[in-house]
């Protein structure tokens, strides 16, 4: 069987702006893969095309060995936007019965596939209240549903826990898993570290439109920053200028009150570092040594927060 | 803080530069548009003048200077015979080819010197032997009727009796009205039903044709587009929901007229259902062409506003288009309120026969596909980049 995305060299400029610089990713089925970058590193651009929404230049996209915009690629493809895309005076059950009838369901498969999708988004008591007044949790998960209800096997998810609370961000994650293993394959963007880390197998980090690395959690922190580990100190009042510059000379970065220094000989590099904060009469409210983490391989590739 | 709520809007007015330009120009088009209408100095006298289909059947010398008299009014516009457009000589009118010139509307009003006219001498005071004439009248026109009446009294003053005029009446004028359903009450209700009709039409298709732009604006265009939905299903949807929608307005607007003012929609039926679908889709169509143009929902509302407003002021839906100067008519052609108006005149005010009503179906059919079509074009914009 065709893979449920392979993209090949994909490029698109608008105008002068070069959005996808050859692009080149695949997904197997019932995999997670997530797509992380700066804003405007090409993700948006990237998700668009395969929704079939965006026509590259060149290189070469397939869903299930076929191009994005083949009258059969729609039943294949689930797509669920960042925006929440769904009618505000129509209650759930009409927006799912709306979008399940665009992408091709009708009559009984269509209103048990509404029935299955309110109950495992947990809005099967508020089938009939109007979509505009629900939580914005609950938003997010009927914009979920009206992008799983004909049962794709490749959905594009495009930061689908923005702006909700722990707890229903939990809940997305429940739902995430459970699409997961009826083997759907997701192509996940998030600006949430710990999201990408927690729920994907695979991830790869695009940076002015090319997929600057890609790979397993671990293989992205050893490829990158081998055995180092972070160094992190949370001074009591912001590093003064002179603490600032030794530190610079360490290898350190400070922001504000935060040190951060990626040490390959922890213990040395530590004592090096309380001394300059000692020499310069700086206080420490406290310090952390962890194994380095995503966020760092992200900056270091990037050099910039993910939220930024 | 005030001022400075005063100064976002501001800016917000300034950023959107065809909102901007329309908060102006509209008042300005319609501050011309009305002048123009109801008669600047240019076109007085055309406006005034009645129109007046004559038909002499009397051979006297008094029936000729009659005749002779009305030609030489100055309020009057007097057709002995149909006017051709290619210059031939067409014969006389006839009291029937008269009355049907009124039935179809060329003339609001016609007037009949019949054979013994000239028998009876003009003379004043109350009297059963004063001469006689027949005027004929369209109800839909009820000042032409009433100007007629009164420059007729005062042609028989100055060319039969060649007194000074004054106010008792020379000739004994009877007046029947060739037109309408003697159960309405009110002879213009099938006008207003179709003239206010076609404009909240327009109003509304504008409005639900903005349905699209907030698909747009909110991003969920893009997700539709995704699915098995393309563009142009999409916009033949809108269109299917938007003549519905149209066609029920149209015929709630009847419904009412026929319950509350009369008018008689029994034997109109099927006039109406032809009529109701030519100018919903056109209707329609222009909704989803606006909607289509605009590019934001600011932008629909000021351009759906001034492109409303002006097509119902010269297309006859706020003043009858008859009672306009000649060129202010033929002006109105180029809306389709006026097509529309005409057609359900056709039906409700003259009962002409379905097949008359050709010309409105082919032009309110032709107005709709031409706006689907630009409409579907201009809607590229929003297909794959």
């Amino acid at each position: 069987m065709d893979a449920p995305l392979a993209i090949s060299q994909l490029t698109k400029s608008f105008g002068s702006q070069t959005a996808l610089a050859g692009v080149t990713l695949d997904l197997a089925p019932g995999e997670i893969l997530g797509l992380l970058g700066p804003n405007g590193a090409g993700k948006t651009t990237l998700v668009r095309s395969v929704a079939g929404r965006v026509r590259p230049d060149g290189g070469r996209l397939s869903l299930f060995g076929l191009p994005p915009t083949d009258a059969a690629a729609p039943a294949l493809r689930g797509w669920v936007p960042q925006e929440i895309c769904l009618y505000p005076l129509l209650t759930p059950w009409e927006n799912l019965w709306t979008f399940g009838r665009y992408s091709g369901l009708s009559g009984a498969p269509l209103e048990t596939a509404i029935a299955e999708n309110l109950s495992w988004i947990g809005l099967a008591d508020r089938a009939k209240d109007r979509t505009g007044n629900l939580s914005g949790g609950m938003k997010r998960r009927l914009n979920i549903a009206a992008g799983t209800i004909h049962g794709p096997k490749l959905l594009l998810c495009d930061e689908p826990t923005v702006g909700v609370d722990p707890q229903s961000r939990e809940r997305i994650y429940g739902m995430i898993g459970e699409l997961k293993a009826r083997g759907v394959a997701l192509l996940y963007t998030t600006h949430y570290m710990e999201e990408a880390e927690r729920l994907c197998d695979r991830i790869a980090i695009i940076d002015h439109g090319r997929i600057i690395a890609a790979g397993t959690r671990e293989e992205l922190v050893r490829s990158a920053l081998g055995d180092r580990q972070t160094v992190t100190i949370d001074s009591e009042a912001p590093v003064p200028p002179g603490l600032r510059e030794k530190l610079a000379r360490m290898g350190a970065s400070a922001d504000g009150r935060v040190v951060r220094l990626l040490a390959d000989d922890p213990p040395r590099q530590i004592r090096e570092l309380l001394g300059a904060f000692h020499d310069e009469g700086a206080a420490i409210r406290d310090l952390t040594l962890k194994r380095a983490s995503l966020e760092e391989v992200f900056l270091l590739l990037t050099g910039r927060e993910l939220r930024e | 803080m005030i001022f400075a709520v005063a100064k976002n809007r501001i800016w917000n007015l300034g950023h959107d530069r065809a909102a901007f330009v329309l908060s102006y120009v509209v008042p300005i088009v319609f501050f011309t548009l009305f002048g123009a209408i109801f008669g600047g100095d240019s076109g007085r006298d055309e406006t005034r003048k009645v129109r007046v289909a004559v038909v002499r059947e009397d051979e006297s010398e008094q029936a000729r200077r009659f005749v002779a008299g009305l030609q030489a009014e100055k309020g009057l516009d007097v057709l002995m015979a149909p006017s051709s457009r290619d210059g031939t000589v067409r014969a006389p009118f006839t009291a029937a080819t008269a009355e049907a010139a009124v039935r179809a509307g060329t003339v609001p009003v016609a007037l009949i010197v019949p054979a013994g006219f000239g028998e009876k001498p003009v003379r004043f005071g109350p009297s059963t032997d004063r001469p006689k004439i027949m005027l004929l009248a369209d109800p839909s026109d009820p000042i032409a009727g009433e100007v007629l009446s009164g420059l007729v009294q005062r042609v028989t003053v100055t060319a039969l009796a060649g007194v000074p005029a004054g106010s008792a009446s020379l000739l004994e004028i009877e007046r029947r009205e060739v037109l309408g359903d003697k159960k309405a009450r009110n002879p213009m209700i099938a006008f207003y039903a179709a003239g206010l009709g076609v404009m909240f039409l327009l109003f509304s298709a504008a409005g639900a044709g903005g349905a699209l732009i907030e698909e747009v604006e909110t991003g969920t265009l893009d997700r539709i587009l995704s699915t098995r939905v393309s563009m142009g299903r999409l916009l033949a949807g809108k269109l299917v929901y938007l003549s519905w929608l149209a066609a029920s307005q149209l015929l709630v607007m009847f419904l009412w007229g026929s319950l509350v003012f009369g008018l008689t929609m029994r034997g109109h039926w099927i006039g109406f259902v032809i009529m109701t679908t030519c100018t919903a889709l056109a209707a329609s169509t222009f909704g989803l062409l606006l909607a289509a143009i605009s590019r934001s929902r600011m932008q629909l509302v000021a351009i759906s506003n001034l492109a409303v407003l002006v097509m119902s002021a010269v297309g006859g839906s706020m003043f009858p288009r008859f009672l306009m100067p000649p060129l202010m008519q033929k002006f109105g052609l180029l809306t389709l309120n006026a097509w529309a108006i005409d057609g359900f005149q056709k039906v409700f005010w003259r009962e002409e026969p379905l097949t008359h009503l050709w010309p409105q179906v082919l032009v309110l059919t032709a107005i709709a596909l031409v706006f689907f079509t630009l409409a579907r074009r201009i809607a590229r914009k929003w297909e794959a980049a």
